[in-house]
């Protein structure tokens, strides 16, 4: 199989390999397919709690060419997003931006479900925050 | 000298032809283009003659005692095609039951799905964690009414060699047929069917630096005389085994190449497994958790298959594929998505099916291009692990295998 220009680039030169000491106030996590399918995604996001905008990306990848381009170009995609317009990241852009086959369309779906995890994964510990922060005015 | 680059170590899919296989081949594309049906002038006559001396090398490389248990076909498939659709068509009165194993190649495999569609009964025995089939299991799955045993010889992915000798053993004392599809073992390691008790055996020529296009069946005739029903009815070539017109270029190189295979065989082996064990060495003593997949000894001499936990094999190919050619058991390299079956059927974790890497060695290979492969290899894998959240995980005690992954 013949891989598009922009695939070869990303698994060549990668964008944001990597990951974010733990603890690291702002982030979240996404974990997601499974070792047996031979495709795991880890897509973090690390958002500026001032600003609201995602200031840094992070992933690592297991997974084929076509998988480490994905997540490495939504981790582009993301930097400088609010939360509200990365939750618009469609896997059909990526499929259109790295040109994938029909073959290779699953790569782009774990990359958004990586997304939509991550994303989850700081509002949820956002909310938590918010919740302990504020004194609850019911009791 | 200068590395030319890609390097080609991919032999278990296919070989170049060797330049004296080829030379012998070329006048039988023009000057001697007889047809070896003809029967009444001298072309016709050139041309039978060349192919049954073509017969006869590959004969004697596989020890059969007569030329004309060797019958021409386009390739391994159709081989595997013809003896056991050709065998269950002939013996169905006698019996419907068939035994074969999990890794066989899907020439067999598929045609015994097609014959399970027939009414026939095929009984797949498992192999073990090493890809080695036991011949008692093989006994154990013998019914009254079994016709055919297939067990090849050496697999295509983990080049396992069987215990052929003891299968044709198991064979005669149940006195059924013994088919092995010997693809990946004629020309590279010792094949001999009267020693061994085979009544069927597969090859092929352009994994013996021969020509595409051309394989053979060898047919016993003898103790006990095998009779198959043809696939491909016609002009009744091939002693009626197999209709169509010999391609006597290909016969010809096809018997060239085992000409040369036969007589070059024990130091050709002991060089091609020289310089796999020092791939091996090197991928093994570069980076941890590397598997290695099938039997350590028993094997092609020209194989290598790992599986790097935590990389994902065709990433591997992807990484190296401008200066190496080399093949993966990982879903995305596969035509029908799916990982190795080979690999799977070990017992291995199922993650390790996608992370294997095939290496085939073969005649034309030097130390300098092994060296090169192995540290390019050891590069890519190394790379791949630090973008790896696998390894990652691995690496901070995490037991993958306990956690919950969500599929897709």
């Amino acid at each position: 199989m013949a891989y598009s220009d922009k695939v070869i680039d990303h698994y060549n030169n990668p964008r944001n390999v990597g990951s974010f000491p733990k603890g690291t106030p702002g982030v979240g996590t996404g974990l997601v397919g499974a070792p047996e399918c031979g495709d795991v995604m880890k897509l973090q996001i690390k958002v500026n709690l001032e600003s609201g905008l995602i200031e840094d990306a992070k992933f690592k990848t297991f997974g084929c060419g076509s998988a480490i381009a994905s997540s490495s170009l939504a981790t582009e995609w993301l930097k400088g997003k609010s939360v509200e317009e990365a939750l618009k990241i469609k896997n059909t852009d990526i499929v259109n931006e790295l040109k994938l086959p029909p073959v290779k369309i699953h790569c782009s779906v774990l990359a958004e479900d990586a997304i939509k995890a991550a994303l989850r994964d700081f509002q949820e510990q956002w909310a938590a925050k918010q919740a302990a922060a504020t004194p609850s005015v019911t009791s | 000298m200068a590395l030319k680059l890609p390097i080609f170590m991919d032999s278990h899919s296919t070989t170049p032809v060797d330049p004296r296989v080829l030379e012998a081949m070329l006048p039988y594309f023009t000057e001697r283009f007889g047809h070896p049906g003809s029967r009444n002038h001298p072309f016709g006559w050139e041309a039978e003659k060349a192919v049954d001396e073509a017969r006869a090398k590959i004969a004697r490389l596989i020890g059969a005692r007569d030329p004309k248990e060797v019958v021409f076909t386009s390739g391994g498939t159709e081989s595997d095609n013809l003896a056991l659709k050709g065998a269950a068509e002939m013996y169905r009165e006698k019996g419907t039951h068939i035994v074969t194993t999990a890794i066989e190649h899907r020439a067999v495999l598929d045609v015994a799905r097609r014959l399970e569609k027939q009414g026939f009964a095929v009984t797949y025995v498992p192999v073990g964690h090493d890809g080695l089939v036991d011949p008692e299991a093989i006994r154990g799955a013998i019914t009254d009414k079994t016709i055919l045993i297939s067990v090849m010889f050496a697999n295509n992915e983990i080049g396992t060699l069987q215990p052929i000798a003891e299968i044709g053993k198991v064979a005669k004392e149940r006195g059924v047929l013994f088919h092995t599809d010997a693809t990946q073992a004629v020309g590279k390691v010792p094949v001999d069917v009267e020693a061994m008790g085979i009544d069927l055996l597969t090859c092929s020529a352009h994994k013996i630096y021969g020509p595409k296009g051309i394989g053979a069946l060898y047919v016993r005739r003898k103790n006990p005389r095998v009779r198959i029903a043809p696939i491909i009815d016609g002009g009744g070539h091939e002693r009626g085994a197999r209709s169509g017109t010999v391609p006597v270029p290909l016969a010809v190189g096809f018997g060239t190449a085992a000409e040369i295979c036969r007589e070059g065989m024990p130091e050709e082996a002991a060089r091609l497994a020289r310089l796999r064990d020092a791939l091996q060495d090197k991928i093994l003593s570069s980076v941890d958790e590397v598997y290695l997949n099938g039997h350590p000894e028993k094997r092609l001499p020209h194989n290598l298959n790992v599986s790097f936990a935590y990389v994902e094999g065709e990433s591997v190919l992807m990484g190296v594929n401008k200066e190496v050619a080399i093949s993966s058991g990982s879903a995305c390299t596969s035509a029908t998505l799916e990982p190795s079956y080979v690999i799977a059927a070990l017992g291995v974790d199922p993650e390790l099916a996608h992370s294997s890497i095939r290496f085939g060695l073969h005649r034309f290979n030097t130390e300098e291009e092994v060296e090169y492969v192995g540290g390019r290899i050891v590069e890519v894998v190394i790379r791949l692990r630090e973008m790896s959240p696998l390894y990652e995980l691995a690496k901070e005690g995490v037991d993958i295998k306990s956690m919950r992954w969500k599929a897709e």
